[in-house]
């Protein structure tokens, strides 16, 4: 009965994973044979990639920034949902709307809103006298610009938590509302101890893409440059402002398929595998001591 | 619990999977066979997978001249893949995809396709059929090979220049194109114009790196600045001519403002588009490609301009009148299924004067052999003529191939980008820096 799932396992997990050990102790180009070099791979990416470490550092900032905000404002929304009285189905379908946009189009959308030198955005500071800001374009703004873009698509998150909202036993509240429990402590000691499941799911699923970010990143940064990609690859263009939306995998891919450093882009691979998992075993262990049943267990 | 055998059975399971994931790690694209017949064939016939990164317009110009290939040769069919960039070329030549004969838009993957062997060694075909590289010049011989390895052809050749709206020029009172440097950056500055709240209206010239072709490959021949030494490593950091060129730049930067240029930079058309801003008015000089007259051409025939040699720096007069040149490049794939007829087409695409010539006129690139460049049927236009007295240049020059691909500039073009936002510190350690970084990739790329 297994056989399949088994065999797509191999397939597609275990022996990419198994091929990307091995490439990444290889000098390979993708073309002639894997050579065998040793740790050297693992060397160059500790101590002398220019670049891996700025990379490395805006994936953190997209995980330890972007998945919270993000997590939160959702949150907040199906909050607010699910206290609607009227209208639930249109306030719900617009507040997922944007969730349904392909991420190319809803990046481009908001580097054209955001152009500093002819945006709305822009266009409309200006009038009310203040000089905007060159959002996409500087490298200290760029992160949070595409910070707002995640925010307007959480409908993803958004209709996740409220589903594990809606499914609160109602005499939970009501229970805590004659024990003399207030808003807050309702939300502390009800709401949240009953949707952990689905928070950790969330915050999981988030970890897990923000580490893999690289799309909405990448179109970003080839939209905003304003340089057109002729013959050379998406890869040439990544990155910009300044390497300040470089992200770990975009800099593994660049190293991978812009200059033909399969070898190298494995051993990333295989560090990147590796942080993910302890990320993940950190965070569950975290959570079941935050479980009441589990920490009384 | 566990019995032993189910242990056992699991162990034998994992280190089958180890095993065949580490053998199956091992393959990659097959080579094709090396050997070559010892005569061309008399006739040709079959079909011919040719992959090029040409789209739109300049598709078409390349089908043009298959079709011509067909007209010649009834018995062959080529299967024409347009818009293919160099990963994807690389990924398919990797993955045993019928590639025959693959071109790319530049030669900075000619190290790396010639090391890896990505690309057939031409020599034994060359050889064979007696085909004269002397038609070549020697810039462009030496970008098409590596290492002694020539793997792949010229097919045209991109040269680049000083691009003047004549009318803006005019109207500001000015007669000739600047030659200099400093004479670049007052004529820019005069024609640069402001709104009302201090925001740029219209640019002289734009000196941020990184505007459409704006970069240190291009600039690099105005100030003779050389990249890499005789045995591969960086010669940025001990090349002067990188100082004089980003001091230059950086400081015309500072003189209009790092954030006016990036709002004014945003706000611009796409490169190839006919927003242009060149195209549009909103840029009077700009630097960029001789192909840039055929997108005029087509897109903004009524535009008054001029071409000239871009201005070199003040400390090399003598230069003035070279530039960058560049080039497509071709070769037949490692695991090509038929390279005599790739070696036919490729022999055709890039020595048949007719075609070469038929080509240029088309894509409006120079032509890469002395027959074509001397052929009645070259269009040129005295716009297009600055870029053939450019390539004649003996000062022109490229960026040398390296197995690092063109990580070697992407190093460079990185420090230079933070140089100009006022982060790269002292110019000398960031180039020295610079060379480390170099020369510490080229080590792990084809180090012992």
């Amino acid at each position: 009965m297994l056989a399949p799932a088994l065999l797509g396992l191999a397939i597609f997990f275990v022996y990419p994973l198994i091929a990307s050990v091995y490439y990444s102790f290889t000098r390979f180009d993708l073309v002639s044979d894997p050579e065998f070099i040793g740790f050297r791979n693992y060397e160059y990416l500790f101590t002398k990639d220019p670049k891996v470490a700025t990379a490395a550092l805006n994936t953190l900032w997209f995980v330890l920034i972007m998945v919270p905000v993000k997590l939160l404002f959702a949150f907040f929304v199906a909050n607010l949902l699910v206290r609607s009285r009227r209208g639930n189905g249109v306030w719900r379908t617009l507040y997922y709307l944007p969730a349904l946009v392909p991420p190319v189009a809803s990046v481009v959308a908001f580097v054209f809103l955001f152009n500093p030198g002819t945006g709305p955005v822009n266009t409309i500071l200006k009038a009310l006298g203040i000089h905007g800001p060159l959002w996409f374009n500087d490298p200290n703004l760029s992160k949070p610009t595409l910070l707002l873009l995640s925010i307007w698509v959480m409908g993803d998150v958004m209709i996740i938590l409220l589903a594990g909202l809606l499914d609160v036993p109602r005499e939970l509240y009501e229970a805590a509302g004659l024990d003399g429990a207030n808003a807050a402590q309702k939300l502390r000691y009800v709401t949240l101890p009953t949707i952990t499941p689905v928070l950790v799911f969330s915050l999981v699923t988030g970890i897990i893409a923000a580490l893999q970010f690289f799309t909405e990143a990448a179109v970003a940064s080839t939209v905003a440059s304003g340089k057109a990609v002729v013959g050379e690859g998406t890869g040439s263009q990544l990155g910009y402002p300044n390497n300040s939306l470089l992200t770990y995998t975009q800099w593994l891919y660049v190293r991978g398929f812009g200059n033909y450093q399969l070898g190298y882009a494995s051993a990333l691979a295989v560090i990147l595998f590796i942080v993910a998992a302890a990320f993940l075993v950190v965070l569950l262990r975290r959570v079941k001591a935050f479980t009441p049943e589990e920490a009384t267990a | 619990m566990t019995s032993p055998t189910t242990w056992r059975r699991a162990l034998a399971g994992a280190a089958a999977i180890t095993t065949a994931a580490l053998v199956l790690a091992g393959c990659t694209g097959t080579a094709g066979d090396q050997t070559i017949a010892d005569k061309a064939p008399t006739e040709l016939e079959g079909t011919v997978s040719f992959w090029h990164f040409f789209a739109d317009r300049e598709a078409d110009v390349i089908q043009s001249v298959i079709d011509d290939f067909e007209a010649a040769n009834p018995k062959v069919t080529v299967d024409v893949h347009s818009g293919q960039d160099d990963e994807k070329l690389q990924k398919a030549i990797s993955a045993g995809t019928t590639v025959d004969l693959g071109m790319s838009y530049s030669t900075d993957i000619v190290g790396s396709f010639c090391n890896s062997g990505a690309f057939r060694d031409l020599g034994p075909y060359i050889d064979r059929d007696k085909v004269d590289l002397g038609q070549f010049t020697d810039t462009v011989k030496s970008y098409t090979e590596f290492d002694g390895v020539r793997c792949s052809m010229p097919v045209l050749t991109d040269v680049y220049a000083l691009y003047y709206n004549e009318d803006l020029l005019n109207a500001a009172g000015f007669t000739e194109p600047p030659k200099t440097l400093s004479e670049l950056e007052e004529m820019g500055l005069a024609l640069t114009t402001y709104n009302d709240d201090g925001s740029i209206k219209t640019l002289g010239f734009n000196p941020l790196m990184g505007y459409y072709e704006n970069s240190a490959a291009h600039l690099g021949p105005l100030a003779s600045a050389q990249w890499l030494n005789d045995d591969g490593t960086s010669a940025v950091g001990s090349s002067d001519g990188w100082n004089e060129l980003m001091e230059w730049q950086k400081a015309y930067v500072d003189e209009i403002g790092l954030d006016k240029l990036q709002a004014f930079t945003a706000g611009l058309g796409q490169e190839f588009s006919a927003d242009n801003a060149f195209q549009t008015g909103q840029v009077a000089l700009n630097l960029d490609g001789e192909y840039r007259t055929a997108f005029i051409d087509d897109q903004t025939p009524d535009l008054k301009y001029g071409t000239a040699p871009f201005p070199v720096v003040d400390s090399q007069p003598d230069l003035y009148g070279a530039g960058y040149i560049t080039g497509n490049i071709a070769g037949i794939s490692k695991g090509s299924k038929n390279p005599e007829l790739a070696w036919a087409l490729l022999k055709y695409l890039t020595t048949d004067t007719d075609a070469v010539v038929k080509l240029a006129n088309g894509l409006k690139n120079v032509p890469s052999t002395h027959d074509a460049l001397a052929s009645p049927d070259l269009e040129v236009t005295p716009q297009f003529q600055v870029f053939l007295d450019i390539a004649a240049n003996a000062n022109t020059e490229t960026t040398p191939p390296s197995p690092s691909g063109a990580g070697y500039q992407q190093s460079f073009g990185d420090y230079w980008d933070k140089y100009q936002q006022g982060q790269g510190g002292d110019l000398a350690d960031g180039l020295k820096g610079v060379d480390k970084e170099i020369n510490d990739a080229l080590e792990l790329v084809s180090g012992p």
